[in-house]
């Protein structure tokens, strides 16, 4: 039975996280960025709960874990969209390639 | 067994829920559909949450995930004036190689090692109280701290979105 292995759902993770890390680098915007933020957040919750299920003998502790990390990813999403309106209304773009100054 | 069969099914079919739409999020041109795909992708781990034996995570994986940040980058998409240029052609010519020799490298690496590893199975894992009063009654008592920790982290997060937003505008910055 292939789902309840612990690999199989490391695996799942693993993919998750490189998906992440190429649309980081493929996606021309901020948005596209957000986006693959979440991916990697996903993942690492994905993780967290299947050493839960397999490796722990309290089984709270991956639970209350995941919820932070969706809790933090929650709080990121917010700020993270309001740092792009802020951003836009100053460089009048959001590509990352022409936010390039820094001003004291 | 037809049950068991039925699960292994429902199994499958959730992770290529997630391949799909993690795929679809990193490839797809259209910012708007890179959105659906990681909805899609959020849906497919939900339904894995239910497999590793935890019905509330993965109700709670679908309320944050999917109706909350999904809907919040959906609003920065549309209210967040991204250039067309930018939300129909979203996926940019550089950098393609090293992109995908970097998430290759990573996928082969971390394989490699969990294969590898002597994963030591603890007895009686995965047949404790996995209740929802257990969660709540450890929240409450051991995780204390968390529990007030993450309040914390997103009260300021909202302060801050909302002061973030507000500020710029009322300087008049250009």
């Amino acid at each position: 039975m292939i789902s309840y292995t612990l690999h199989t759902y490391l695996l799942i993770a693993v993919f998750l996280l490189a998906a992440g890390l190429y649309g980081m680098m493929q996606h021309r915007s901020l948005i596209g960025m957000l986006i693959s933020i979440e991916l990697i957040l996903n993942g690492a919750g994905l993780n967290f709960m299947a050493f839960n299920r397999f490796l722990a003998p309290d089984p709270t502790t991956g639970q209350i874990f995941t919820l932070f990390i969706m809790g933090l990813a929650a709080a990121e999403a917010a700020i993270a969209v309001s740092l792009i309106f802020a951003v836009y209304r100053k460089y009048k773009t959001s590509d990352p390639e022409q936010i390039s100054d820094l001003r004291g | 067994m037809v049950y068991g069969t039925f699960t292994e099914v429902f199994f499958y079919l959730f992770v290529t829920l997630i391949a799909f739409g993690a795929l679809v999020a990193v490839t797809s041109p259209i910012l708007m559909k890179a959105v659906m795909g990681l909805a899609m992708a959020m849906f497919g781990v939900a339904g894995l949450y239910l497999y590793l034996n935890s019905p509330f995570l993965a109700l709670m994986q679908i309320l944050i995930y999917v109706g909350a940040v999904c809907i919040m980058i959906v609003f920065g998409i549309m209210v967040g004036y991204t250039p067309k240029q930018l939300a129909e052609y979203a996926i940019g010519p550089k950098n393609t190689v090293l992109a995908i020799v970097t998430s290759l490298l990573t996928v082969g690496v971390l394989a490699f090692a969990l294969v590898k590893t002597q994963w030591v199975e603890v007895a009686g894992a995965g047949a404790g109280d996995y209740s929802l009063a257990h969660l709540g009654e450890t929240l409450m008592t051991r995780y204390g701290l968390a529990f007030e920790l993450i309040s914390v982290v997103l009260m300021i997060a909202m302060v801050g979105a909302v002061a973030i937003t507000w500020n710029g505008k009322r300087r008049g910055i250009k």
